[in-house]
C-alpha cells in the first residue's frame, strides 16, 4: 500500500470526534466516491485512513480505475454525503469529490468503472487547484460557495481603526450554519426589559459590595471571592446586554448610495461615494434619529459642495467629486463625518449674507465662528432655491436635532478644497454622563454635556435687576441665576445652610448659573422615562436610579435656561 | 340611570374577586386583576409642583412608578407612614401606579346578590368611580373603579390633553 507522505493522517480534529458521536442513521448506504483529478493521487489515500481511524464511519474499498489522476472508492457507510464531504475536505478539495449513491447491484455493475469516469474526469478536468488543499480551511456548505464572500458584515470598504471593536460575531459565522440562522428578531421592549433587570442587578450587586466591605477577609474569604466574581459577572452581563441594542452604521449608510446616484444625475454632477467604518455600532434609537440629519448633510455636500464636472476640471480637480461618509468610535462617543472635496464654504459669502440679514458679524471672526453662522435659522447662501436645497431650513434643523441627542456638530472647511461636517454623538441614549448636585436633602442630575463650570460664589458677586432677578458675573459675562431650591420648591428643614455653589450650564446657545447646595459627583446613569407611567414634569427631562436604589430627576437644562430668559 | 350603567360595568367586567384595603375606618375593594403586587412603603422621590396626594416616584425594579396616597386623596384625617403602611402597585392599561393605603385586608369573592347600588350622596369621591357597595354581614365594601379614578384629570397622572 502506498504511504500518504504528503498528508500524514491528522490527529482527529474536534469535528471528527463529534462526528463519531452523532447517532448513526438507520440505513446503510453503498456509495461510490470519485476523487480527482489530483496531481498527487496519493492524497486520496488519506481518505482510506479516515475510515480506519474513525470507528463507526463505515468500510472502504479501493476500486481499480484506468484514470491516473483519479481514485475511486466503494464505501459502505451510514453517514450523509455532507458529513463525508466535510471529512474529506481535510485531505482533498471539495471540488474533486463526487459521491454517487448506488444500490448493491449497481455497485457491482459499476465496479469495473467503464467509460463512466471519463465523463466525470472530463467534467472536472479544468479544476487544477487541488494539489494543495489547506487542511482546516473553512468548509463551504456547497462547492463554489465562497464562505467569506457571503458572510454577513464583511466589510466592503476600509474600516477605521476606531471601529476595531466591532463584533467579530458578524464576520465569523460557523461554517455549517446557514447565515440566516445567525440573527433573531426580538421586540425592543423585551430588550429594554432585559436592560432594566440588569440595571436592578447592578444596583443590588453594588449594595452587596458596600455591605460586605466591613467584613473580615480572613473569616469570610469565600463569601468575598464570590462577591468579587458576582461583581465581574454583573459588569460583563451589563455590557453584553447593552450591546444588544447596538446596530451597525451600515444600516444607515446603505441608503445613501442610491439617493446620491439619483441626486447626482438630477444635478448633472459626478459623485463617488465612499463609506468608512460601517461596522461601527450605535444604539438603535440613535440610529433612527440620526438618519434624517445625515441625509441632509449628504444632500448638502452633493448640491452645494461638489461642483459641476466642467468647473471641477477647470479648477484642476478630477471630474467626479468624492463624498465620504465615515463613522468611528472616539472615547465614549461616535463621530460621524461627512466629507466632500467640493468648493467648500465661502467666508465672504457667508459674512455678506449674514450682514444682509442683520446678524452681528465682523471681519475679525474666526473661521469656526463664521461656519457656525450657517446653523442660524433661515440662513442660506444659495443663489437659487432648487427642489433639492437652498431654502435655508436645514442646517439649523440638523443642529437642533443633533443637540437634542446630546451631540455636537463641527464644521471644517477650506474654500476650493472641500468641507467636513463632523457629528459627535453619545453611543447610546440609554446612558448619560451626569453630574449629581444636592439641594437640601434631594439629589438632582445635570447632563454633563451642558455643564460648563462650577464655582463657589460670594454673596456680593450676585446683583439684582428690576423685580429681583439675580445676575452673577462670571468671566466678564452676566448670566441669570436660577435657584434650584425655588424651581423645585425644595423643603428646608431647620437651619440648613443656603447654597453657595453655582453651576454654569449652557443650552440652546445661552448660559445660566444654577445655585445648588453641593456637588456630589459625576457618574454614568441609565436614563429612564418619566412619562411612561407618569407625565411630563416641568424642567425635568427624565429620571434615573442612583446606586442606592433611589430615584433622582434629571434636569432639562434647555427648559431651565429658557425659563431664566422670561 | 347612572347606577344602572355602573352595575352593568361591574357585572359585564366579569370581575368577581376584589382586593380589599382600609383607609382609616372605611373598607374599599378593587378588582384584583388590576393589582400587580403589594409592597411596603418606602419614601419616594418628591416631584415639585405636583398635587399633594402625589407623594413622588419610586424605583420598582428599574421602572419609575408614581405613588399616590389614597388617604390624602380621599381626605382622611391622618396619613401616617409606618412599618404597616402598604403600597398597592396597580397595572392599569400599561401604566403602573402605586397607591398608599393603611392596610390590605384580604381578597374576597363577592356574589352578585351582595352588590348594592350606591345612593346619591355627596362625598370627596366622585360618584362615577364607585362601582357599588358590597355588603358582607355588617361590613360594607366600597367598590372602586380604580382605573377610572386614576385616569381622571384631577389626578394629574396623565398629561393634560393640551393642544400644544
Amino acid at each position: 500500500m502506498e504511504v500518504a507522505v504528503v498528508l500524514a493522517p491528522p490527529s482527529p480534529p474536534a469535528a471528527l470526534t463529534s462526528f463519531a458521536k452523532t447517532p448513526p442513521l438507520v440505513t446503510e448506504r453503498i456509495l461510490e466516491i470519485h476523487i480527482g483529478p489530483l496531481e498527487k493521487p496519493e492524497q486520496a489515500d488519506a481518505i482510506k485512513e479516515l475510515f480506519r481511524d474513525i470507528p463507526g464511519l463505515g468500510d472502504i474499498e479501493v476500486v481499480q480505475t484506468d484514470q491516473v489522476d483519479t481514485r475511486v472508492f466503494s464505501v459502505k457507510t451510514t453517514s450523509s454525503d455532507d458529513d463525508l464531504l466535510d471529512l474529506f475536505a481535510f485531505h482533498v478539495s471539495r471540488d474533486c469529490v463526487q459521491i454517487k449513491t448506488l444500490n448493491a447491484s449497481q455497485a457491482a455493475a459499476a465496479s469495473d468503472g467503464d467509460g463512466f469516469f471519463d465523463q466525470i474526469a472530463g467534467a472536472n478536468g479544468s479544476s487544477g487547484y487541488a494539489d494543495d488543499p489547506p487542511p482546516g480551511a473553512p468548509l463551504a456548505p456547497l462547492p463554489g460557495f465562497g464562505f467569506f464572500d457571503g458572510a454577513p458584515g464583511a466589510p466592503a470598504s476600509p474600516v477605521l481603526n476606531g471601529s476595531a471593536s466591532a463584533k467579530p460575531v458578524t464576520k465569523v459565522s460557523s461554517p455549517s450554519a446557514p447565515p440566516e440562522a445567525a440573527t433573531i428578531r426580538v421586540a425592543i421592549n423585551k430588550v429594554d426589559q432585559l436592560i432594566n433587570l440588569v440595571g436592578e442587578l447592578v444596583i443590588t450587586q453594588a449594595m452587596l459590595a458596600q455591605n460586605s466591605r466591613a467584613l473580615d477577609p480572613a473569616v469570610y474569604q469565600q463569601l468575598l471571592s464570590g462577591l468579587a466574581d458576582l461583581d465581574r459577572n454583573t459588569r460583563d452581563l451589563q455590557e453584553s446586554v447593552m450591546s444588544i441594542r447596538m446596530i451597525p452604521m451600515s444600516i444607515v449608510f446603505s441608503r445613501f448610495p442610491r439617493m446620491l446616484r439619483d441626486l447626482a444625475s438630477k444635478l448633472g454632477k459626478k459623485v463617488e461615494f465612499v463609506t468608512q467604518g460601517e461596522a461601527t455600532e450605535l444604539d438603535k434609537g440613535l440610529v433612527e434619529k440620526i438618519t434624517d440629519p445625515l441625509t441632509h448633510l449628504v444632500r448638502n455636500s452633493c448640491d452645494h459642495g461638489v461642483e459641476l464636472p466642467a468647473d471641477r476640471v477647470a479648477a484642476g480637480k478630477p471630474e467626479s467629486g468624492t463624498i465620504t461618509l465615515s463613522a468611528a468610535h472616539q472615547g465614549g462617543s461616535i463621530v460621524i463625518e461627512v466629507r466632500d472635496d467640493g468648493r467648500g464654504l465661502s467666508r465672504e459669502k457667508i459674512l455678506c449674507k449674514a450682514r444682509e440679514r442683520g446678524l452681528e458679524v465682523s471681519d475679525q471672526m474666526t473661521d469656526s465662528e463664521v461656519w457656525q453662522l450657517i446653523f442660524a435659522p433661515g440662513f442660506s447662501t444659495a443663489e437659487v432655491v432648487t427642489d433639492v436645497s437652498g431654502r435655508g431650513v436645514g442646517m439649523d434643523v440638523v443642529k437642533r436635532n443633533i443637540t437634542a441627542l446630546n451631540g455636537t456638530v463641527d464644521i471644517d472647511s477650506a474654500e476650493g478644497y472641500g468641507m467636513r461636517v463632523s457629528v459627535r454623538l453619545p453611543l447610546t441614549l440609554a446612558i448619560m454622563d451626569g453630574m449629581s448636585v444636592g439641594v437640601g436633602d434631594e439629589v438632582y442630575l445635570l447632563p454633563l454635556s451642558s455643564v460648563v463650570e462650577s464655582f463657589q460664589v460670594k454673596a456680593d458677586a450676585v446683583s439684582t435687576v428690576g423685580q429681583g432677578t439675580q445676575l452673577v458675573k462670571v468671566r466678564d459675562e452676566y448670566m441669570p441665576v436660577i435657584k434650584l431650591e425655588k424651581v423645585f420648591q425644595v423643603p428646608r428643614f431647620g437651619v440648613d445652610k443656603a447654597g453657595d455653589i453655582m453651576v454654569v450650564i449652557e443650552a440652546d446657545g445661552s448660559r445660566a448659573a444654577l445655585l445648588v447646595d453641593e456637588l456630589l459627583g459625576q457618574q454614568q446613569v441609565v436614563v429612564k422615562n418619566l412619562e411612561s407611567n407618569y407625565r411630563k414634569v416641568p424642567n425635568v427631562s427624565g429620571a434615573t436610579i442612583l446606586g442606592d436604589g433611589k430615584v433622582a430627576l434629571i434636569l432639562d437644562t434647555g427648559a431651565l435656561v429658557r425659563r431664566s430668559r422670561h | 340611570m347612572g347606577a344602572m350603567e355602573k352595575t352593568d360595568r361591574m357585572s359585564s367586567g366579569g370581575a368577581r374577586e376584589y382586593l380589599t384595603f382600609r383607609l382609616d375606618q372605611e373598607e374599599y375593594g378593587i378588582d384584583i386583576m388590576k393589582v400587580q403586587e403589594i409592597r411596603g412603603y418606602e419614601p419616594p422621590t418628591r416631584i415639585a409642583n405636583a398635587p399633594k396626594f402625589l407623594k413622588g416616584v419610586v424605583n420598582l425594579r428599574g421602572t419609575i412608578v408614581p405613588i399616590v396616597d389614597m388617604r390624602l386623596k380621599f381626605a382622611c384625617a391622618k396619613a401616617e407612614y409606618n412599618s404597616f403602611t402598604v403600597v398597592i402597585i396597580l397595572n392599569l392599561k400599561n401604566r403602573i401606579v402605586g397607591i398608599v393605603v393603611d392596610s390590605v385586608s384580604d381578597v374576597m369573592e363577592l356574589p352578585p346578590e351582595n352588590l348594592k347600588s350606591v345612593p346619591e350622596i355627596e362625598s370627596v369621591i366622585d360618584s362615577s368611580v364607585v362601582l357599588g357597595l358590597g355588603s358582607l354581614g355588617d361590613r360594607m365594601l366600597i367598590l372602586l373603579d380604580i382605573e377610572r379614578l386614576m385616569s381622571g384629570a384631577d389626578m394629574g397622572l396623565v398629561a393634560d390633553p393640551e393642544p400644544e
